[in-house]
């Protein structure tokens, strides 16, 4: 679906963005993950044909961004990072005015509109003028204009940002809704954005794609060992012991109770590999009651951390 | 074409859902019912009065110069604002060429242009029906005005895609213009051949004094579509180039 071969991009004399060989396969649902000024925004322009390559090829469905760009164009929906909205506009006009200028009929437009209209559940906003719409509502928008021509490759730029708690499921669920009919690419600071929604992770370090692959595989690769939280009611001390016998296990330190209550206390496992399994046996055979065991979520941020920041921050962390 | 009408249609409806469309045209009707009534029409009743075709000529020139002022406060907004507000990135990202954008706003703001100054032809229709002058004079006045207006527009919009922000677009535009009218004086203290070509490239001088006198000449409709040609492409290959930058 998209081929990208020694990508560079260069403002001036700074290169931002490159080199960059990666390919995603039709349907996948890819997320790029990069602190800010990375090149995530300058690699997703690139795709959508808003800027072009200094250096290398990117090819959509086979079709090179730069000798047949109105091509590419018709087969991407792109969501900036702001919203490109007409505030002037009501909801219908605009997303009937981006699929005419995707290329599509009159009749054809408004049929579409409806379906995503529904689709985004954005209906009942239809006839309200854009500049009227929350934050949340604007994204919607965003994301319908970006459907709305039926593009086979959906590129959205930190579609989250700035959303509300429920606003982020809902976005979500729509983002997960959308793959049974684009391949995907989403790009974000947010790690349980990217860990939850998308199939592959690539994280980009100053332009350059610095490892590729699911959130367990980078996890094995990077994190030393898993680290996991159990919390337990009953015997403080046959727990620990029971924990600490498990095989695989590397230390048992107590923390604080992740829940109130009498006689619950809370353990961080560390473990060469994951041994959630083996601990909710070994618990349950000795008659401890197991309320809750988690993987730490600092995991994915430790492994975000130790591939996103600079190398110079890195190697003092880790001397640290 | 049809992508450039597309935009054009969309452009040219912004002008009336917003205030400053209706502010721009209300203020460019008003100086030019002033500078009608005080310029063309004034120094009537003080025992000099103007001959019919005289007065035509004063409001033809008057109204050259507000519509210039219009052209370049409107099409400072017709790209550097999209690209402040971020709305230049879904045009930019659709299967749309970079000419169609631009022949897009030249033509939104060039059709609001010709609507508000349609609605000055209430004034040439006074002089008509109380003094002398012919059709042929009116019509050929206000093709000029068109003419500087459609050159001041593309000079604006080159501007426009040219600069980042529309505050600078305006100077930048203002400035292109100001200098291309101002070179007949340039052309007066230059010798020949010198001053005889900076006095051809003059924006208003002598090309827009033919057309307010009511005289058609092809070289000026062309030194004026040429303008227009000029400026058009020169903020195609000003668009094209940022995709590179």
């Amino acid at each position: 679906m998209i081929e990208i071969q020694a990508l560079t991009k260069y403002y001036g004399a700074r290169r931002v963005v490159g080199p960059i060989s990666i390919s995603i396969a039709k349907g996948e649902i890819v997320g790029l993950l990069g602190l800010n000024g990375a090149g995530k925004t300058t690699t997703l322009r690139i795709l959508a044909c808003d800027l072009l390559p200094s250096s290398g090829s990117v090819r959509v469905d086979g079709l090179d961004v730069v000798d047949n760009p109105d091509e590419v164009r018709a087969r991407v929906g792109y969501l900036p990072d702001a919203p490109p909205l007409y505030d002037e506009m009501t909801v219908g006009e605009y997303l009937v005015f981006a699929a005419r200028l995707r290329g599509l009929g009159q009749e054809d437009a408004e049929a579409r509109v409806e379906e995503v209209l529904v689709s985004t559940q954005l209906d009942r906003v239809r006839d309200d003028v854009i500049s009227t719409l929350s934050h949340g509502f604007r994204q919607r928008v965003g994301i319908a204009q970006a459907v709305v021509h039926r593009p086979r490759l959906l590129v959205l730029d930190e579609p989250i940002s700035g959303l509300d708690p429920v606003q982020i499921v809902e976005m979500r669920e729509l983002v997960r809704n959308l793959r049974h009919h684009h391949t995907t690419i989403i790009s974000s600071h947010i790690l349980s954005e990217i860990s939850e929604t998308c199939d592959r992770i690539l994280v980009i370090r100053d332009g350059e794609i610095v490892a590729a692959g699911t959130e367990a595989e980078l996890s094995s690769r990077l994190v030393e060992g898993a680290e996991v939280v159990v919390t337990v009611r009953g015997d403080a001390g046959q727990a620990k012991r029971l924990l600490a016998s498990v095989k695989g296990v590397t230390a048992v330190e107590p923390v604080d109770a992740t829940e109130p209550g009498a006689d619950i206390s809370s353990f961080r496992v560390e473990a060469e590999r994951d041994v959630r399994q083996e601990l909710c046996r070994a618990l349950v055979l000795g008659d401890v009651a197991l309320l809750g065991i988690a993987k730490n979520d600092r995991e994915l941020e430790s492994i975000f951390l130790r591939l996103a920041q600079p190398e110079s921050k890195n190697g003092a962390e880790v001397q640290a | 074409m049809r992508n450039a009408l597309l935009i054009a249609q969309r452009e040219f409806r912004s002008y009336f859902r917003s205030p400053l469309g209706s502010i721009v045209a209300a203020v460019m009707l008003l100086l030019e019912g002033l500078l009608f009534q005080v310029g063309a029409m004034g120094g009537q009743g003080a025992g000099k009065a103007k001959l019919s075709a005289e007065v035509l000529s004063d409001f033809f020139y008057y109204t050259s110069g507000v519509t210039m002022i219009g052209a370049i406060a409107l099409s400072m907004r017709l790209i550097a604002h999209e690209r402040e507000k971020g709305t230049l990135i879904l045009i930019n990202t659709a299967p749309v060429k970079d000419r169609e954008i631009v022949l897009g706003k030249f033509l939104a703001l060039f059709t609001f242009l010709f609507g508000v100054t349609a609605l000055t032809a209430y004034m040439p229709a006074l002089i008509f029906v109380n003094g002398r002058v012919s059709v042929g004079h009116i019509l050929v006045g206000y093709l000029g005005i068109l003419l500087i207006g459609g050159a001041a527009v593309a000079i604006g919009l080159f501007a426009s895609a040219f600069a980042r922000t529309q505050v600078i677009a305006a100077v930048l535009g203002a400035a292109v213009l100001g200098v291309l009218l101002l070179l007949w004086m340039a052309a007066k203290v230059a010798d020949a051949p010198v001053n005889n070509f900076l006095l051809s490239l003059a924006i208003h001088h002598e090309r827009q004094r033919s057309f307010m006198l009511g005289t058609l000449r092809l070289e000026n409709i062309l030194y004026y579509v040429g303008v227009i040609y000029f400026f058009l492409l020169a903020a195609t290959k000003t668009l094209e180039a940022r995709r590179w930058r």
